[in-house]
């Protein structure tokens, strides 16, 4: 039989996949299976898969090549097996292939230097399904990813492929293969986990001949790519479980619809189609029978929200993305696009329909929990070691997917930490990461499963800073249709740009709960109705960071510009100067021994911080002395303090005796400290033959003339005075003499009215008038 | 250009109007005019406008919907820094800073001579590799301070990037 011929029945695939079998894979060939996936192709696979064909050629071994798609572990890129013993190659760059060739392939001993390690100390871990990131793992809707190469069916066939489509055209009607996937009772893996047998069932009971059904390969979530790795990777599946939809509800036509951000993917299922079709899979008459089905793509043009099952239709019919208000629903008239009832479903759903159909119902129920059955595949990245696609069986905890599966947090930071579902989602705390994972453990807590985004956050990553990230994003993908999606979000992003750049206030809190749950309740779509989760669930388990952020002007992950105190930690420093350079406003000042930041000109724009290569830049917390705690002031008296820090010199002077003690230039330094000492006052002003202020003698001038050893009985006083003193009117406020005299280092103040001396303050009367309480205590200790 | 309505809309224009395929294939129609012309120029869009009997307000109406699509030219070379979650966690912000001061330019700008347009894109699903860059087709994973260096020098050199 040729195999290129079209198969006009059941039985002729079953006999070709026996011919592929024999074939393909065969038990004894030498193979490497290299992955070929997004993320192993930008680390280079391809270079290594050409070194392969030299190196073969050269050596004259007959060596098979399998391109695969992503096998998960994406991070230790390019990745690699090699048959038949099972050896799992890590980070392979094209020059270790020729050891490669030597150890393994022609010597079936594994080599070393490949091969997966938990760290340098640990011992190297040959086989894959020893490998940390592997072991937990069961793959289900990823079942063939690592192991065929996508473009060609054949392989998909090999590895049984196609089977369940046959066991259903040949001995299931379309109503029992329903029934055995709602029995399955597999929920929705795209967003909220609607039961796909329901699903599927209202579809089918829609009036009307003409029935779509359509894939959502949107992935709008970031951080999410587990559709991408089953369209690129594996997308004969999904033409299989959409092909067993469609015979189930009786439809025929189809839709894939794909973001625009994934290329690959659509090349690749657009080989898959053609393949398909070409073999009778895909077409009129599918594989002899009267079962008809045809599938098109379309690609999306970059807005997350027709993600959303109404939006997806009014972009498939050509208009803007806007969402509907539900009834009618898509599965009724009215509904799918141009009108006609549809059945839509994620990428991962429907890959998993066919082991379903294939292995029964109970395969799938007996994995997983009671009420989430089957795996998930969550897409796991941030802060842990060993990012990538993993797929688990519901009911897994936390702990094991971040910990085991994951190998922890990179750099053994604390974790912090997990958002999951996306900008839907919500962030979960440390205290459950023994949580059992599945649809309503997740929503518990506050979070969702959404598509299986699952980000891990250590001690380094602000929560404040993350839910922001999460607002904007939905903010700025709002379609705009309803007002309190546009508008609150866009509020509620204003509120945490402020907290998060050190201008919070007292009630942002308040504010972001209520716009919050304003949102929740007046959006039309999904968007909207949770575009607020990730601020509220972060307020939930994390409201000490916000209060940090609006009250003490801290991000205690040093993530947010605008807070904290910098300080140069001088035990550390090793005054290279880098913080200087980096700083543009000057506020990195250098003494004779060391580098400080003055805080007075410091904007805390953190470009000193990122500058110091050993990280002595340090952002504490600022410390505010709460006068009522700590000093047991009463409160009125807290408020009287700022009341009177807007006064001016003038109310000061009234406080208190007048009193101008003056001398003329020519009297002696004797003198003039006699007069001070009489009048019981720190310092004297020098007046001319016009009683003009030309001087100003402190008690600091006479302790200098001393130590200079000055005469006290011959120097005049004009000599050894600071000439033209800082003065002031009387009109200044309080609060700004406080701020010149402690920038100038001075403590006397000559206050002025126009060209008269009104009178002296010392800084000991600010304070006193400020802070009386104080004061008196002060005077009580001594 | 020539737009092949049958051929594009598929297998379902089947049961589709003459009215419903011309409208179904607008999205697709644009990404390819984007794709030769790389924005949309105006007087293409007024020929695909009475080509499909669209209102070109209707065009542009569905056009700026999507952020796919650009009203004004872009450079030669298109750099987008990643700024979808597992590339914020890992620090994108501090890639896309170092890009917009060694170019003085914002995100979303296009240098005078054409020679780059910076921009940013919400996760293109390889987060594993986080923080991610693209450079016109290729993906550059992992990007830190030599990295960014390399695509400046490709930018300043004018060279195309392999
Ligand atoms: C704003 C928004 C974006 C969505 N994006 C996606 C997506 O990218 N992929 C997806 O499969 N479902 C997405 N959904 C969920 C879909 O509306 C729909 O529920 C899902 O595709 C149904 O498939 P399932 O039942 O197999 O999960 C999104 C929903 C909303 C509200
Ligand atoms: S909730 Fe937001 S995204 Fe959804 S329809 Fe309303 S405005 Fe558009
Ligand atoms: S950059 Fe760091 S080490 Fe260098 S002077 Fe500044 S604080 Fe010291
Ligand atoms: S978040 Fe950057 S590639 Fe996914």
């Amino acid at each position: 039989m040729a195999i290129e011929e079209r198969i006009n029945n059941i039985e002729d695939l079953k006999k070709l996949r026996e011919l592929f079998q024999k074939e393909l894979f065969k038990e004894d060939t030498p193979r490497v299976r290299v992955c070929c996936g997004t993320a192993c192709t930008a680390s280079g696979s391809y270079k290594v898969i050409d070194a392969f064909t030299n190196e073969s050629a050269k050596r004259g071994v007959d060596l098979e090549i399998v391109k695969t798609g992503c096998q998960g572990l994406c991070q230790k890129g390019p990745v690699m097996k090699a048959e038949p013993q099972e050896i799992f190659y890590q980070k392979i760059k094209p020059e270790n292939v020729h050891w490669l060739m030597s150890y393994t392939i022609l010597g079936g001993m594994p080599y070393r230097q490949g091969i997966y390690r938990d760290n340098i100390l640990s011992e190297p871990v040959p086989l894959m399904t020893d490998v940390p990131f592997y072991k937990k793992q069961m793959r289900i809707a990823l079942r063939n990813n690592g192991r065929i190469d996508p473009h060609s069916i054949h392989h998909y066939i090999a590895v049984g492929g196609y089977a369940a489509l046959e066991k259903a055209l040949s001995s299931m009607t379309p109503d029992e293969v329903l029934r055995e996937v709602d029995r399955a009772n597999i929920r929705g893996r795209g967003g909220a986990g609607f039961p796909a047998g329901k699903k599927w069932e209202h579809c089918k009971k829609a009036p009307g001949k003409i029935k779509f059904v359509i894939a959502n390969g949107d992935e709008g979530d970031p951080g999410a790519f587990m559709d991408r790795s089953i369209m690129e990777g594996d997308p004969h599946s999904l033409l299989e479980g959409m092909i067993l939809c469609a015979y189930a509800i009786g439809a025929k036509y189809g839709f894939i619809y794909v973001r625009h951000e994934y290329p690959l993917a659509v090349k690749n299922l657009k080989i898959a189609i053609k393949q398909a079709e070409e073999l009778g899979i895909l077409g009129k008459n599918i594989l002899g029978t009267d079962c008809n089905f045809t599938i098109d793509i379309r690609e999306g043009a970059g807005a997350f929200v027709c993600g959303e099952s109404t939006a997806l239709v009014a972009s498939i019919e050509g208009q803007r993305g806007f969402p509907k208000p539900r009834p009618p629903r898509l599965s009724e008239p009215g509904g799918g696009p141009w009108g006609y009832p549809s059945n839509l479903n994620n990428i991962e759903t429907y890959a998993c329909v066919p082991v379903i159909i294939e292995k029964g119902a109970d395969y799938f129920l007996s994995i997983g929990t009671p009420g989430s059955p089957g795996t998930k595949v969550f897409a796991l990245t941030g802060k842990v070691k060993n990012t990538g696609l993993v797929e688990v069986p519901m009911g897994i905890t936390l702990r094991e997917i971040i910990f085991d599966i994951g190998g922890g947090i990179i750099g053994d930071k604390e974790f912090k930490a997990v958002q999951t579902g996306g900008p839907s989602g919500g962030c979960i705390p440390a205290k459950y990461l023994d949580l059992p994972v599945d649809f309503d453990s997740l929503t518990s807590v506050g979070s969702m499963m959404g598509s299986g985004g699952m980000v891990v956050m250590d001690e380094d990553n602000c929560m404040v800073d993350v839910a922001k990230f999460f607002l904007s994003f939905c903010q700025s993908e709002s379609c705009g249709k309803c007002p309190p999606c546009r508008m609150g979000t866009y509020q509620m992003l204003e509120i945490l740009e402020r907290i998060t750049s050190g201008k919070g206030e007292d009630g942002d809190i308040e504010n972001l709960l209520k716009i919050g749950k304003l949102v929740l309740k007046g959006s039309l779509c999904g968007l909207g109705q949770s575009a607020p989760n990730p601020v509220l669930s972060t307020m939930k388990y994390f409201m000490e960071e916000y209060e940090e952020h609006i009250y003490d002007k801290y991000c205690r992950a040093n993530v947010c510009s605008g807070m904290g105190v910098f300080v140069i930690n001088q035990l550390e420093c090793f005054r290279c100067g880098l913080c200087k350079k980096a700083c543009a406003f000057d506020a990195v000042k250098e003494a004779r021994d060391r580098y400080f930041i003055e805080r007075d000109y410091c904007t805390k724009c953190k470009a000193c911080y990122y500058a110091c290569p050993i990280n002595a830049v340090k952002i504490r917390k600022q410390r505010h002395i709460k006068l009522e705690e700590e000093f047991r002031i009463p409160s009125e008296s807290v408020e009287i303090i700022e009341r009177r820090a807007k006064m001016t010199l003038k109310d000061v002077l009234e406080s208190k005796p007048l009193e101008i003690v003056t001398t003329t230039k020519d009297c002696s330094v004797r003198e003039a400290i006699n007069i001070m000492s009489e009048r019981n006052v720190g310092s004297i002003l020098v007046i001319d033959e016009n009683n003009k202020l030309v001087g100003i003698f402190t008690e600091r001038d006479a302790v200098r003339c001393l130590a200079k050893n000055i005469s006290f009985e011959k120097e005049a006083i004009q000599n050894v005075m600071s000439p033209n003193p800082i003065t002031f009117n009387s009109s200044t406020e309080i609060s700004a003499a406080i701020a010149v005299m402690s920038r100038k280092k001075i403590r006397h103040l000559p206050v002025m009215e126009g060209d008269k001396i009104a009178g002296m303050i010392s800084y000991r009367d600010l304070v006193s008038y400020l802070l009386p309480e104080i004061c008196y205590m002060a005077e009580d200790i001594y | 250009m020539e737009i092949k309505v049958n051929e594009v809309i598929g297998y379902t224009g089947e049961v589709l109007t003459e009215r419903q395929k011309k409208t179904g294939i607008l999205i697709h129609a644009l990404q390819k005019i984007q794709e030769e012309y790389n924005y949309l120029p105006e007087d293409v869009l007024k020929k695909l406008s009475e080509k499909l009997a669209v209102p070109l307000s209707d065009i542009y109406s569905t056009a700026s919907f999507y952020k796919q699509f650009y009203f004004t030219p872009r450079g030669k070379n298109i750099i987008k820094v990643c700024m979808g979650t597992a590339c914020h966690v890992r620090g994108s912000a501090k890639v896309l800073r170092s890009l917009e001061e060694e170019f003085d330019m914002k995100e979303g700008e296009t240098t005078p001579d054409l020679s780059m347009t910076l921009e940013t894109v919400g996760c293109i699903g390889c987060c594993g590799l986080a923080p991610v860059a693209t450079i016109n087709e290729n993906i550059v994973g992992e990007m830190d301070e030599n990295k960014v260096n390399d695509i400046i020098e490709i930018i300043k050199t004018g060279k195309d990037s392999e």
